[in-house]
């Protein structure tokens, strides 16, 4: 019997719009990207040019420095543009979809040649290390892995798909044998999902309970000087398909998700996939709204001729708001306004029916006022409020002390969510992190 | 709404740079921001927001103040009416007549305060910040009904000056600027904030036979040990009338039945910690309880029963209202136990045994101000021990 931890400090933001399970593939996409800011940590170089043909797992971009992590193509096809913005950065590289070809490498047993194996594939950069939250230095060994089977973000849809679930227990093998430590898979208390190669942890309760930060400080927090590998059940499956088969399956579930979506569903597609062609025709209205490439705590605003973005298997629309003129907001004595203070009347009506939420921030940024509002949603043994005036005073030493290389800025995206005084955490946290690496290397 | 909303938005690039009336920016910016919530959408991090934003915050604790508030301005007028022994006066007869003792206080408060609110704001290129509306009713409220308005004026400056705008405005003061209002008052025009006739408004009137003005703390602390409280007509004060407020004091702070509603709504609103307001009771009542066993006539306070030492005078006050304030007190939620439990004690010490001080809530509360920092200095060095074992253990 796995052991079942209890969260307790966390939110389930009741947001309109859940995906009903209905399973949609009719839908026709044939444009694909992937954008090298969603991993990282390395400097990525492109190998391609526009009109070049690639096959699924062909690589698109390699890591500067050692020339081994590469990010590949979800499908194969032909390469469309190398979009570049401001210094030649390169902002994303994208594939249309011609044919079915694949790459088929060779299968691996031994722990260098599956770590070999999971760069080439595109996995490796799939995952993400800690401290710093960017993908796994290959100099550093994990002392522990942690991979998370379930996703409690808002709307957020499952994290394995059934194609995809028999492959776990050899992904989970593969990674077992890239650490001296242990594998963790963190999982809904209930799911039934175990593992023999991993040590199951079953997690109960509101997220950020799915986070794999939350579950790694339930389990064993990261101490200065150690690395730990995070991952998703998802990369998982695929590294133990890839290891088996020599093939990686980039096929997703993408959850069409949120208030302002029509017939809220999955759609099967590939990694990468064009926006538009998954919303089309499914939103309520196309105007004043907020595509978001992910969920609504930490995705990313995008345009709607855009894609989906690393790691994120939903799309959420919500208004945007901003020409809501609202009157004299702060007396406001609407039951449809969301918050966890009860300093709103909603409290009475019950905090669980789902809310319609628009992007307005609701007030004005301030200094810290109100004491106590994060911690109430932070469940790791961390003072955010303190870490988080460490980070921007620039003081190192006490961001070490205060536990910074525990955390990932998605772990303060629910203090973000409830503060009254509106501070921007993640990014404030995003920095710091970058801060830190950049002083420590 | 829309109709003002254009109307608003057309006269709004004067008030911007370049424009005619640029130096009033903040000033507009305030009454805009108080009109219309602010569109403002997200840019980074998180798309969606709570619904609560400083302004509401500011304003609940307001209307927490309220029962407190409309219930001194019935006491003034009733404590005036007993005073000159007219005591046949309707309800509302006695809260016009406080009404009116009283709003000289609260708008030459408010006109200081925000006066400096809005300077400051603008010469630093801010926006305006709400902390002071709740500042600018408090600050009358725990003051004497007599004080004159210049005094308060000069206190309110100072205190928005120099407890609050030199460290960086709302948020970034370590004294609770309401108090340092009140100390500021206490200690720089002691004769007429004190005694035994400043808390009762008696106009030209005069007072009838037997007539005391004290409260009942100031009484117990010139007696001999022996002495009942009593109300200003010379009849003893019964538990239910400390309860319920009907003797002299700061007006807004008398009430206890008022103070625990007020309570009420900063509870169920979140607003307040609870972990400050039990401890402090705790505090207090633990305190008032050695005190009390150890009576003695030197320190006649002491002869007071644990639950009237809570009902009476600025103790209820203090640690619902002003212990609560979330910049002022301690921000970790072990540090807030000892924070409040601190005040409470300490309140209950100074009131029996410095005869001085007729009422230590305001002192103790500014004391564990100071200490506030240091307290969740403490707690947090507790986690970081913790993670340094953690580190320890590893490499050993």
């Amino acid at each position: 019997m796995a052991e079942i931890i209890r969260i307790k400090r966390g939110l389930d933001i009741p947001l309109q719009g859940a995906a009903s399970s209905d399973v949609s593939d009719d839908r026709e996409t044939t444009l694909f990207a992937i954008f090298p800011d969603d991993f990282p940590g390395p400097v990525w170089k492109s190998v391609v040019k526009a009109g070049d043909k690639v096959s699924a797992g062909d690589a698109l971009l390699k890591d500067k420095a050692s020339g081994s992590i590469c990010l590949v193509s979800p499908v194969s096809g032909t390469v469309e543009e190398v979009r570049r913005g401001e210094r030649r950065h390169i902002q994303f590289i994208s594939v249309r979809k011609d044919s079915d070809r694949q790459v088929s490498l060779s299968p691996a047993s031994s722990a260098e040649q599956i770590r070999a194996l999971i760069m080439t594939g595109g996995l490796w950069a799939m995952m993400r290390q800690r401290p710093f939250d960017i993908v796994p230095d290959t100099s550093r060994a994990p002392r522990d892995i942690f991979v998370t089977a379930f996703d409690s973000a808002p709307l957020a849809p499952q994290i394995l798909d059934p194609a995809l679930e028999p492959w776990l227990e050899k992904g989970l093998e593969a990674l077992s044998k890239l650490t001296s430590g242990k594998v963790y898979l963190g999982v809904k208390a209930g799911s039934g999902i175990s593992s023999v190669s991993a040590t199951t942890v079953e997690f109960d309760g509101p997220h950020p309970a799915g986070n794999v930060g939350t579950q790694i400080a339930a389990i064993k927090p990261v101490n200065k000087g150690e690395t730990v590998w995070t991952l998703d059940a998802a990369t998982a499956a695929r590294i133990g398909k890839l290891c088996a088969t020599g093939c990686v399956d980039y096929h997703t579930t993408v959850a069409i998700t949120g208030p302002c979506v029509k017939n809220p569903h999955l759609i099967k597609t590939e990694m990468g996939a064009s926006v538009s062609t998954l919303l089309d025709g499914n939103l309520k209205t196309t105007s004043d709204i907020r595509i978001i490439s992910g969920n609504v705590l930490t995705g990313l605003k995008i345009d709607k001729d855009s894609f989906i973005h690393y790691p994120y298997r939903q799309i959420t629309v919500i208004e945007e708001g901003e020409h809501a003129d609202e009157f004299m907001g702060w007396a406001s004595v609407s039951p449809k306004k969301f918050s966890v203070k009860r300093s709103f009347p909603a409290f009475l009506r019950g905090l669980s029916k789902p809310f319609d939420f628009d992007a307005r921030v609701k007030g004005g940024r301030r200094a810290m006022i109100l004491s106590g509002e994060y911690d109430k949603v932070f469940p790791f043994d961390i003072y955010p409020e303190y870490l988080i005036k460490a980070i921007i005073a620039g003081d190192i030493d006490r961001m070490e002390k205060l536990g910074i290389y525990e955390v990932a800025p998605e772990d303060f995206a629910l203090p973000e969510f409830v503060d009254t005084s509106k501070t921007e955490i993640q990014k404030i946290v995003r920095d710091g992190l970058d801060y830190l690496r950049k002083e420590l290397s | 709404m829309k109709g003002l909303k254009k109307k608003i938005d057309s006269v709004k690039p004067q008030f911007e740079k370049g424009g005619k009336f640029e130096k009033l920016h903040s000033v507009f910016d305030g009454f805009y921001t108080f009109l219309f919530t602010p569109n403002e959408t997200s840019s980074s991090g998180v798309h969606i927001h709570d619904a609560n934003d400083s302004k509401r915050t500011m304003i609940m604790v307001v209307i927490a103040l309220l029962p407190c508030c409309l219930f001194g301005m019935w006491n003034v007028g009733l404590q005036h009416a007993l005073a000159t022994g007219d005591p046949d006066h309707s309800v509302f007869h006695l809260f016009f007549y406080g009404f009116l003792a009283v709003l000289p206080q609260i708008l030459t408060a408010y006109i200081v305060g925000l006066g400096i609110e809005f300077f400051v704001a603008q010469v630093r290129g801010h926006e305006i910040q709400e902390g002071f509306l709740v500042s600018g009713i408090l600050i009358p409220m725990i003051c004497p009904v007599s004080t004159p308005c210049w005094m308060l004026a000069v206190a309110v400056a100072f205190a928005v000056v120099f407890a609050k705008e030199v460290f960086g405005g709302t948020g970034y003061n370590f004294l609770n600027v309401a108090l340092v209002t009140r100390a500021f008052l206490f200690f720089a025009y002691p004769s007429k904030m004190s005694g035994d006739n400043v808390f009762v408004s008696v106009g030209d009137t005069s007072v009838i036979d037997g007539y005391s003005g004290a409260t009942p703390l100031g009484q117990l602390a010139s007696s001999d040990g022996a002495a009942l409280a009593t109300g200003i007509t010379g009849n003893p004060l019964s538990l239910s009338d400390m309860f319920l407020g009907l003797y002299p004091g700061s007006w807004g702070e008398t009430s206890t039945l008022c103070i625990l509603i007020g309570l009420a709504i900063l509870l169920i609103t979140g607003i307040a910690s609870w972990r400050i307001v039990f401890s402090g009771a705790v505090g207090g009542f633990l305190m008032a309880l050695l005190a009390n066993h150890f009576a003695t006539p030197l320190y006649p306070v002491t002869y007071l029963a644990p639950i009237e030492q809570l009902c009476l005078g600025g103790f209820a006050f203090a640690i619902v209202f002003m212990a609560t304030d979330p910049v002022t007190a301690c921000r970790t939620n072990t540090g807030k136990y000892i924070y409040g439990f601190l005040i409470g004690a300490m309140a209950i010490v100074i009131r029996c045994y410095n005869t001085g001080y007729p009422e230590g809530a305001m002192l103790a509360v500014l004391l564990m101000n100071c200490f506030a920092s240091l307290i969740d200095y403490c707690v947090v060095n507790a986690n970081i021990n913790r993670r340094m074992k953690r580190l320890i253990v590893k490499n050993q």
